[in-house]
């Protein structure tokens, strides 16, 4: 019985070893990992995140491949579930690194996941694109405060958004007081609530309740009750979707009538159904806004509704863009090769992509971009302005 | 004077959430003395009955809650007789595990059927009416008086009833009382039947209070509740209780007066301290070890 299981795990540990020096790189295919968010707290996101992947590699594959260097490659693609986990993020682009020997890596999405992927891409030399994380950090080395090298991303980052939406506040609603609630475990949430404090203070808005929760709570009525008090006019929430709900309808219930604002983590269609009519009216920024969509928006969107039948959210389009990054800079590198791939990349002079036009200078993983600003009605999500950068 | 009377009225609709959860420990703890920790998950379980049956069903919320209650106290009492019954004369310890797996299972079985966070429909019309400056919502109303109801129920069930007097007795010598004839197993399921349903129906009040579900939601509750069970007395109803509501008031006090960051922190604190006064919580008393 002892001797099984010794020979067992010895054909284990062999079969490990062959499988990581075997690797996928080298003849007629790229391998490619993605990390998403299949299960866990925001699987809406994962799902979006899935979907536009599979699309942007099979698009790929049925026209024969990528050209590279004069060579046409198909798309490997492998998928892990980091189950809405930052540790199961961090395991899951070791694996696709060392395992699966991938060029780069796709996702996280959400910040508190893509940083510790972030951390083992950039010590592993292999690029990683993140198509949704906004925090600043996710692209800036915790030590030195200097860019990683290795890590993009394909969204605009949070002190901007952080920018635009207290900018909004204060020319377009002409609100002085506001209040915020945010989610203080969460990198991203946190993040841009106090983006925004800043800004609205340095231009002439006051902040009159800045409270707090951890992932998970259900219960916001003490907070509530106390942004009640101080009488906000407007309330912002850069909040995910399965909680903005609940933060909105228990407001509404202690009688809170100031409107409510929020960032790009609100642009799930999850939102809506979640909402009902209690999000109605309401503004956020975000990335692109599908029915005041560019040609290349326009198409992507099309194909996207003729494969899965919905309209692509954020996550989607700029999962897609991701991939279109990637794709244009494997090609301007000329070859399969890390190291080649993030030069390129790292100086990609324009992109037109289908959340905007973008590009990257040497010495920055964020992309320049524009934001635009949504309102939510009729049950949808409808353009209201743009935010140039 | 206003806000401290609205914070006050929010700590009660927590608190008497977290007591019919901590019922349902305390109540196995006590005929048992095991510690059920898929309670949580029975919650939770609770909450997905009140999606079904609003959503699916289209039943009113009366009908929804008994639903529920009914559901979870029939799955609650098929989880005992599987998984807790074959292990009653094993060590503790295999009990506490096989518990903490039956969590789990149930937190993938509805994982697999609901992957995504799942939207109650408005069962109660959400009225709110203004009592002298004090936000009052319908559903505030139901849920602390519904509560308060349930717990008089019980507290009567348990003091004034025949299996409740059987209950009383099995906590208190589980050897020598069937010697009497009293239907152990029977009486056992009883009390299964009960404190889960509580939990249902503690469930469906939330799910309607806080109206987006998902598998998880009742892992951080569960074990708050619980520790509401401790903090009252493990095994005393009335303690159970009591805990709730005060954990319900030291956390939306917190928040209500300190950077809501401290909240668990300072609600912990606390309820450590007071166990350091007080090892068999507040209403408990220590029972001695039958050697």
């Amino acid at each position: 019985m002892k001797k099984t299981a010794l020979m067992f795990s010895l054909l284990m540990i062999a079969s490990m070893i062959l499988s990581a020096c075997g690797g996928a790189a080298g003849g007629n295919t790229i391998p490619v990992g993605g990390i998403g968010e299949l299960t866990g707290d925001i699987p809406a996101v994962g799902a979006s995140f899935k979907n536009a992947a599979e699309m942007a590699v099979q698009e790929v594959n049925d026209a024969g491949g990528l050209e590279v260097g004069g060579k046409k490659y198909k798309i490997e693609f492998f998928i892990e579930d980091n189950a809405g986990k930052a540790d199961q993020s961090a395991s899951a682009a070791q694996k696709l690194i060392t395992q699966q020997n991938v060029v780069a890596i796709i996702g996280p999405n959400a910040s508190r996941y893509a940083i510790p992927a972030s951390e083992i891409a950039e010590s592993s030399k292999v690029v990683l694109i993140t198509p949704w994380s906004t925090n600043p950090k996710t692209t800036l080395d915790a030590n030195t405060n200097q860019p990683k090298k290795y890590v993009f991303r394909a969204c605009f980052i949070d002190p901007f958004q952080g920018r635009v939406v207290a900018k909004f506040a204060l020319d377009n609603l002409k609100a002085t007081k506001a209040a915020v609630l945010y989610d203080v475990a969460s990198d991203y949430n946190k993040g841009i609530a106090e983006f925004f404090k800043q800004t609205y203070e340095e231009n002439g808005g006051q902040v009159v309740a800045f409270e707090t929760y951890t992932t998970g709570d259900k219960d916001f009525t003490a907070q509530l009750t106390k942004i009640k008090e101080a009488q906000p006019e407007v309330i912002f929430l850069p909040n995910y979707y399965s909680e903005v709900p609940l933060q909105i309808q228990q407001a509404h219930r202690l009688g809170i009538t100031a409107p409510f604002l929020g960032s790009d983590s609100w642009g799930s269609g999850e939102l809506l159904s979640l909402c009902g009519s209690d999000c109605e009216g309401y503004y956020f920024s975000t990335h692109y806004a599908p029915d005041n969509a560019t040609p290349v928006a326009k198409k992507f969107i099309d194909a996207y509704k003729a494969k899965y039948g919905s309209t692509p959210d954020d996550v989607a389009a700029l999962t897609y863009d991701a991939f279109g990054l990637l794709w244009q800079s494997l090609q301007t590198a000329g070859k399969v090769d890390r190291q080649a791939v993030r030069d390129a990349l790292a100086q990609i002079p324009k992109y037109e992509g289908v959340t905007g036009t973008m590009s990257f200078k040497e010495g920055s993983g964020d992309p320049i971009k524009s934001a635009v600003i949504l309102q939510i009605k009729g049950g949808k999500f409808v353009f209201f302005a743009n935010a140039a950068p | 004077m206003i806000y401290i009377l609205q914070q006050s009225l929010n700590a009660l609709q927590l608190g008497s959430i977290y007591a019919l959860i901590a019922l349902g420990y305390t109540m196995v703890y006590g005929i048992l003395t095991m510690i059920n920790f898929a309670h949580g998950d029975l919650f939770m379980v609770g909450a997905f009955f009140c999606f079904i049956g609003a959503t699916y069903l289209k039943l009113p919320f009366v009908p929804t809650l008994l639903f529920s209650m009914l559901g979870v106290g029939l799955l609650g009492v098929v989880i005992e007789r599987l998984a807790y019954r074959p292990l009653r004369q094993a060590p503790r310890v295999s009990a506490v595990i096989t518990a903490l797996g039956v969590g789990i299972f149930l937190e993938s079985v509805v994982l697999v059927i609901y992957p995504y966070p799942q939207h109650i429909p408005t069962l109660i019309p959400n009225v709110t009416w203004n009592v002298g400056g004090i936000t009052v919502s319908s559903l505030q109303v139901i849920i602390v008086l519904l509560s308060i109801a349930l717990l008089v129920m019980l507290d009567f069930i348990v003091r004034r009833t025949m299996v409740g007097m059987a209950m009383r007795a099995i906590s208190w010598d589980r050897t020598v009382v069937p010697l009497m004839g009293v239907p152990v197993n029977l009486v056992i399921s009883a009390t299964f039947f009960i404190g889960t349903s509580l939990g249902a129906a503690a469930g469906t009040m939330y799910a309607l209070a806080f109206p987006v579900i998902d598998p998880y939601m009742g892992i951080l509750i569960g074990w708050k509740a619980f520790i509401c069970a401790v903090v009252g007395g493990i095994g005393n109803i009335r303690g159970a209780m009591i805990g709730g509501f005060i954990l319900g008031i030291v956390e939306i006090m917190v928040a209500a007066y300190l950077p809501s960051t401290y909240r668990d922190f300072i609600a912990f604190t606390l309820l450590l301290v007071l166990l350091v006064f007080r090892p068999y919580g507040i209403l408990g008393k220590p029972r001695p070890q039958k050697v």
